[in-house]
């Protein structure tokens, strides 16, 4: 029965991840020290995984759709950005400064979303683009209008409450975005996995044509998916600004790797059609414990790089194998 | 004779200065297999998503049980009966039979936001759909639809299509990447939709195929209808040399001919 139900695990797209996840958690565990494992050290990695994870996400169901958004890495420090000189430089309330920010990645996802329906051209170059256009808007504006390309946000200006909500330290060292990231990622599970909606982004993934034969609206759903990758870029930016009470021009580029990371090795097809939300999530936190671990052991942090490349490349050949032990399941005869 | 439940009246179809389609005429009744054949580049698929709602005619008129109709987009057809399976299936290899049979239109529970994708529902239809059409090795609704074989999958769509209530099937090319077994699988098949009464449009390059199944044949050359005749009324030999525009096969037969003479008797490959 048990070797029965861990069959069924390995057919599943998580199964890559959930074991990369135990693997590198013994790596640093052996390699490193138990503090990894203590409130402070959990908190390290949580922070990370917390920040990338809310992006990682709906970069993944775009990756299980077919397309790529790698704009993302300047949608970040943008929405930061936005925030930062509406609430922080012009004083106006801070409410006005996150509407800013959500709407600037509304924008984008927008830009991003219609660009690649209307053209064809692939998401790749498209996003390409708009991450050069929206980092460029970033620093032009930034500089004009305040004259500098770091721009403060006092915690008076963002209020006690929004402080509470979106930047804070619980406990001293977990940050409340934490709570953002566990909380959306059980809404996509059921969006996802549990409803229709999730269904169509498998079917535009694996056959575009058909898909939209079968009568599913998948301009319409490509568009919701890039508002939906670039506004929670802007999201986790704005947090951040909140956070740390500034706002800087060049704080995003390695999101967009890290991210295609974290997919990848939570076992999202790179071609499209295959993948969970699950999955991305314990990708994501694979990611971040070999980011942050590596502080816990020994070893210079310049290793790092090369543990995740290996673990990257790992995560797609184990990936590919038990994709390919789901195609050929079939159950046996009674 | 009773009403088509299909039917084009002079159809053209250009795209830009080009020409595509001319002034094409056909008739599918209820429970007959029409066969469409043609060369490549013969006008089968901008016929084809004429018909499926694609594309909307330069000129002519679709009729659906007598009556004019105009489709804007796939899914009016498709809402007015008219399905379409293609080559590989239509169907997405990563999902599961269950999810896969039901895009587009899955069965829910509960309500606003909070409806939830039927899956043993959804799993038992699909297999039981699949099963009636005489494909009884698929009984898990779970199992990856890229694990099937490719007669499997045609089958799938096919039941798919008949359980959505298509009553004009368009198979587009359903045996041509297949091998002999499961190819006759799939005219089986197609066979069984007839006898529940299905307009069959089959769309082929492969003779043999069509000649087993069909009730009514049209051949397609060059965007013209060249021919348009019921069963037994033409060989496999006229029907060969109509696809391939008639006088280029009786020449290449006889270049054949002259050679094996010529070689006294062997042919041109020894």
């Amino acid at each position: 029965m048990s070797s029965l139900s861990i069959r069924s695990l390995l057919r599943r797209p998580e199964a890559g991840a959930l074991l990369g996840l135990v693997a590198v958690l013994a790596f640093f565990v052996v390699f490193g020290s138990t503090s990894f494992l203590k409130p402070a050290g959990i908190a390290s990695w949580l922070n990370v995984a917390a920040n990338l994870g809310i992006v990682a996400i709906p970069v993944g169901l775009l990756m299980i759709a077919g397309e790529l958004d790698i704009s993302i890495g300047a949608t970040i420090p943008a929405g930061a950005l936005a925030v930062a000189i509406i609430s922080g430089h012009y004083s106006q309330p801070i409410w006005m400064g996150m509407a800013g920010a959500l709407g600037l990645g509304l924008v984008v996802g927008l830009i991003n979303g219609i660009l690649v329906v209307r053209t064809a051209v692939p998401s790749l170059i498209v996003t390409l683009g708009t991450l050069f256009a929206v980092q460029g808007l970033a620093l032009g504006f930034s500089v004009l209008l305040t004259g500098t390309t770091s721009v403060a946000l006092s915690p008076a200006k963002s209020g006690p409450l929004v402080k509470a909500l979106f930047g804070e330290f619980i406990g001293g060292s977990f940050q409340v975005i934490i709570c953002w990231w566990l909380a959306l990622a059980a809404v996509y599970i059921f969006y996802v996995h549990f409803s229709p909606f999730g269904n169509w982004i498998f079917a535009m993934g694996g056959d575009k044509v058909s898909a939209r034969n079968a009568g599913i609206p998948t301009r319409r759903l490509t568009i919701v998916l890039f508002v939906l990758s670039s506004t929670s870029a802007a999201f986790v930016g704005m947090c951040q600004a909140i956070l740390f009470n500034v706002a800087q021009v060049s704080a995003g580029m390695t999101f967009i790797f890290n991210s295609i990371i974290s997919v990848v090795v939570g076992g999202v097809l790179l071609t499209g059609g295959f993948g969970s939300v699950a999955g991305i999530f314990f990708g994501t936190v694979t990611f971040a414990v070999v980011n942050q671990g590596i502080y816990f052991t020994t070893f210079d942090r310049n290793w790092s790089s090369l543990i995740i490349g290996i673990m990257l490349l790992l995560a797609v050949l184990m990936n590919n194998t038990f994709r390919n032990m789901a195609l050929a399941y079939r159950p046996r005869k009674k | 004779m009773t009403t088509p439940i299909l039917e084009l009246r002079n159809v053209n179809k250009s795209f830009g200065p080009i020409d595509v389609l001319h002034d094409i005429s056909l008739k599918v009744h209820a429970g007959e297999v029409l066969c469409l054949l043609g060369d490549n580049g013969a006008g089968k698929s901008t016929l084809i998503k004429t018909m499926a709602g694609l594309f909307r005619p330069s000129s002519g008129s679709v009729l659906m049980d007598g009556k004019p109709v105009e489709f804007n987009g796939p899914r009016e057809a498709q809402e007015m009966g008219i399905s379409t399976v293609h080559q590989f299936g239509g169907t997405f290899p990563l999902m599961s039979i269950g999810r896969s049979f039901f895009v587009g239109v899955e069965p829910t529970r509960g309500f606003g936001p909070f409806k939830i994708y039927d899956r043993k529902k959804a799993n038992q239809i699909a297999v039981k759909a699949v099963q009636e059409f005489g494909i009884t090795r698929i009984d898990d609704g779970d199992r990856l639809v890229g694990g099937l074989s490719g007669g499997e999958r045609q089958s799938l769509a096919i039941a798919r299509a008949v359980h959505f209530g298509a009553r004009v099937l368009i198979l587009d090319e359903p045996t041509a990447a297949l091998g002999v077994k499961e190819a006759a699988h799939v005219l089986r098949i197609v066979l069984e939709a007839r006898r529940r009464g299905l307009a069959v449009i089959f769309i082929t390059h492969q003779v043999m195929h069509a000649m087993t199944v069909g009730d009514h044949f049209a051949v397609l050359i060059r965007g013209a209808l060249a021919a348009d005749f019921k069963k037994g009324e033409k060989t496999r030999e006229e029907i060969t040399d109509l696809m391939a525009g008639g006088e280029a096969m009786a020449e290449l037969e006889a270049e054949i001919e002259s050679h094996l003479k010529s070689h006294e008797g062997y042919s041109p490959a020894a």
